[in-house]
C-alpha cells in the first residue's frame, strides 16, 4: 500500500474543474515530482491533498484512510505539510516565529528541530529576528520549507519552488533535498522547471489540463515524449 | 485651580478608557471585526458581577474573578456560533449583526434588571485615597488604571511571547495559510473574543464600583473605547492605553474649564489626533 495516493481525483472551482480524476501514487520514502505548464492543475492538486480544497472522501487515501474531505489543519495533524507558492510568510512575525509556528498544529517525533532548520540553511540563524518579509527570495523560500519541516511531516509538498528565484538559488535550495529526505520525508514536488525537477525525482508525472498526461521515471522517458505531454503537442 | 492635579485625575480615567478599548483593540487588530455591541457587553458584564456579588454576598473583586471564566465562555460561544459566521469579504454583516447584538443586550438587560440606574458597593474602598505629596490619589481610580496597565502588558507577553499569540497574529495576517500550519481559525477567532470578554468583565468590574450604570449607557462607553484604540493605532495595544488617557486627560481638563466642556473635549482631542496622525500614534507597520 503505497503511503498517499489520488483515486480518479476532480476539483472544481465553482463551478469551473480543474482536475479530471487524476491518479498519483507516492511510496513511502519517495520523491515524486509533477510537472507541467501553467494551468495544467498542478497547484489545484497540491491544494487538494493539503486540504486547501475540498474533494470527496475516498479521492484522496493516505496511510489506509481517506482524507480527500478533510480540511486542512486535520491534514497537518496527520504528516503531511506544504510549502505554499509564494512562500506565504507570515509578515508580522520574525523569522523564528515563521519557524517556530510551522510546529503548531504537529510536532511530530522527528529529527527536524529549530536547531537542525538552522543547521540546513545557515543564514536563516543569522537573520533570526528580521520579520519574515524583509529576506530576499531564496532566504524567504528556506524559512518556508523549514516551516514545513517543522511538524515532521511524513509527506513535504513543495508549490513551485523555484518560481522567480535566480538558478544560483534554486540549486542552493534543492541542496537541502537529500538531507531532508534522510530524514525520512516522502516528496511531492510541483516545478514548471523540468531539469530541476527530474534531477531530484524518483518518478514524475506530467499533467496537462487537469490530466496525467504521462509518468515514468526521469531516465526511461526521452526529452521529445516529455515536451510533448507537457505542451500537448503530437510526435511523429 | 490645580493643573497637575487634574491632569493626574485624566490619566488614571484614562485607564478606565484604556480597559473599555483593550478588548475591541484584541478583536480588531486579529480579526477585523468592529463589535458594536462591546459597550453593551461591557455593562452586562456590570451586571453579572452586581448578580454576584447581591446573591452571593461577594466581595466586587471576587465576583469579578468568578464572572472571568463565565464571560470567557460566553465570548467563545458568541464567536464560535454566531459572529464567525459573518466574517468575509464584506465588512458590512458583522456590523449588522453587532448592532443588532447591541440592541438584544440593552432590552435583556431592561428586561431583566429595569430601567433603574444601579452599582456595585465596594466598600471603604470607594473613599479611600493616598496622599503623594500635594496630590490626593483615590485608591479606586488609581487601581483602574493599573490594572489597565497590567492587562496591556498581559495582551502583549500573550501576543507576542507564546505560542497562541503566534497563531493569533499568523491568522490575522493570512489565515488560509495559517491552516496550513495546523491553526483553526475558527477556535483562534472564539479564543480570541473570550479573552477579550475578560478584559471586558475587568473593564465592568471599575465602571460599576466607579459611578451608576443603567441598561442604556453602553453606547457611549463604546464611542470612548473606539476613540482610544483608533488615536492609537489600530492593533496596537499601548497605542490603546495611549488613547484612553489622551481622552481621560482632554475631558477632565475640559471639565476644570467648563464642567459643560468634559464629553465634547474628549471627542475635540479624537478629531484633532485624527487630523493630524489619520492612521493613530502608533499604527501596526504591516497592514
Amino acid at each position: 500500500m503505497a503511503l498517499l495516493e489520488t483515486h480518479g481525483l476532480t476539483a472544481f472551482y465553482g463551478d469551473f474543474q480543474a482536475l479530471f480524476g487524476v491518479d498519483l501514487v507516492l511510496e513511502e520514502g519517495e520523491t515524486v515530482a509533477v510537472i507541467g505548464a501553467n494551468g495544467a492543475g498542478k497547484s489545484t492538486l497540491l491544494r487538494s491533498i493539503s486540504g486547501l480544497l475540498r474533494n470527496a472522501p475516498g479521492h484522496i487515501r493516505y496511510d489506509n484512510a481517506d482524507i480527500g474531505a478533510l480540511c486542512a489543519p486535520d491534514v497537518v495533524r496527520l504528516g503531511i505539510a506544504m510549502v505554499p507558492e509564494g512562500r506565504k510568510l507570515f509578515p508580522s512575525l520574525s523569522v523564528e516565529e515563521n519557524l517556530l509556528i510551522g510546529r503548531y498544529g504537529r510536532s511530530g517525533s522527528g529529527a527536524w528541530t529549530l536547531e537542525a532548520i538552522y543547521d540546513l540553511f545557515p543564514v536563516l540563524k543569522e537573520r533570526r529576528a528580521s520579520p519574515g518579509t524583509a529576506l530576499s527570495g531564496g532566504q524567504q523560500q528556506m524559512v518556508a520549507i523549514g516551516r514545513a519541516l517543522m511538524s515532521n511531516p511524513r509527506v513535504l509538498l513543495c508549490d513551485e519552488i523555484s518560481l522567480g528565484l535566480a538558478p544560483v538559488v534554486v540549486k542552493d535550495i534543492y541542496a537541502a533535498f537529500p538531507r531532508i529526505r534522510a530524514n525520512g520525508a516522502s516528496i511531492v514536488i510541483i516545478e514548471q522547471d523540468i531539469g530541476q525537477a527530474l534531477k531530484v525525482a524518483d518518478r514524475f508525472y506530467c499533467m496537462m489540463e487537469g490530466r496525467v498526461t504521462l509518468s515514468g521515471k526521469p531516465d526511461t522517458v526521452s526529452r521529445e515524449e516529455i515536451h510533448a505531454a507537457y505542451f500537448g503537442a503530437h510526435t511523429p | 485651580m490645580n493643573w497637575a492635579d487634574t491632569i493626574i485625575q485624566g490619566v488614571l480615567l484614562g485607564g478606565l478608557y484604556a480597559l473599555f478599548a483593550a478588548g475591541l483593540s484584541l478583536v480588531f487588530g486579529i480579526m477585523r471585526l468592529v463589535n458594536l455591541a462591546h459597550g453593551d457587553l461591557i455593562v452586562m458584564g456590570a451586571f453579572l458581577i452586581l448578580l454576584l456579588t447581591s446573591a452571593l454576598g461577594l466581595n466586587p473583586f471576587l465576583a469579578a474573578a468568578l464572572a472571568l471564566p463565565v464571560m470567557f465562555a460566553l465570548g467563545f460561544a458568541l464567536q464560535y456560533l454566531v459572529l464567525n459566521r459573518t466574517l468575509g469579504d464584506d465588512i458590512l454583516p458583522p456590523l449588522l449583526v453587532t448592532f443588532g447584538l447591541s440592541v438584544v443586550i440593552q432590552n435583556g438587560l431592561l428586561q431583566g434588571f429595569s430601567a433603574d440606574s444601579r452599582r456595585i458597593s465596594a466598600g471603604s474602598l470607594e473613599t479611600a485615597s493616598l496622599q503623594a505629596g500635594p496630590f490626593s490619589i483615590g485608591t479606586m481610580p488609581l487601581l483602574t488604571f493599573l490594572s489597565a496597565i497590567g492587562v496591556i502588558v498581559a495582551l502583549n507577553l500573550l501576543f507576542y511571547r507564546t505560542s497562541l499569540g503566534r497563531a493569533f497574529r499568523a491568522t490575522s495576517d493570512d489565515s488560509v495559510t495559517a491552516g496550513l500550519m495546523g491553526i483553526r481559525s475558527e477556535r483562534i477567532f472564539a479564543t480570541a473574543t473570550g479573552i477579550a470578554m475578560m478584559v471586558v468583565t475587568i473593564a465592568a468590574l471599575y465602571l460599576g464600583t466607579r459611578a451608576n450604570f443603567d441598561p442604556t449607557q453602553g453606547p457611549a462607553r463604546l464611542i470612548y473605547a473606539f476613540e482610544a484604540v483608533i488615536i492609537g493605532g489600530l492593533g496596537s495595544f499601548w497605542g490603546t492605553l495611549a488613547g484612553g488617557i489622551i481622552i481621560g486627560v482632554a475631558q477632565t481638563l475640559g471639565a476644570a474649564i467648563n464642567p459643560e466642556w468634559q464629553i465634547l473635549s474628549g471627542h475635540i482631542a479624537f478629531l484633532v489626533v485624527l487630523l493630524v496622525r489619520p492612521r493613530g500614534l502608533f499604527p501596526r507597520a504591516v497592514d
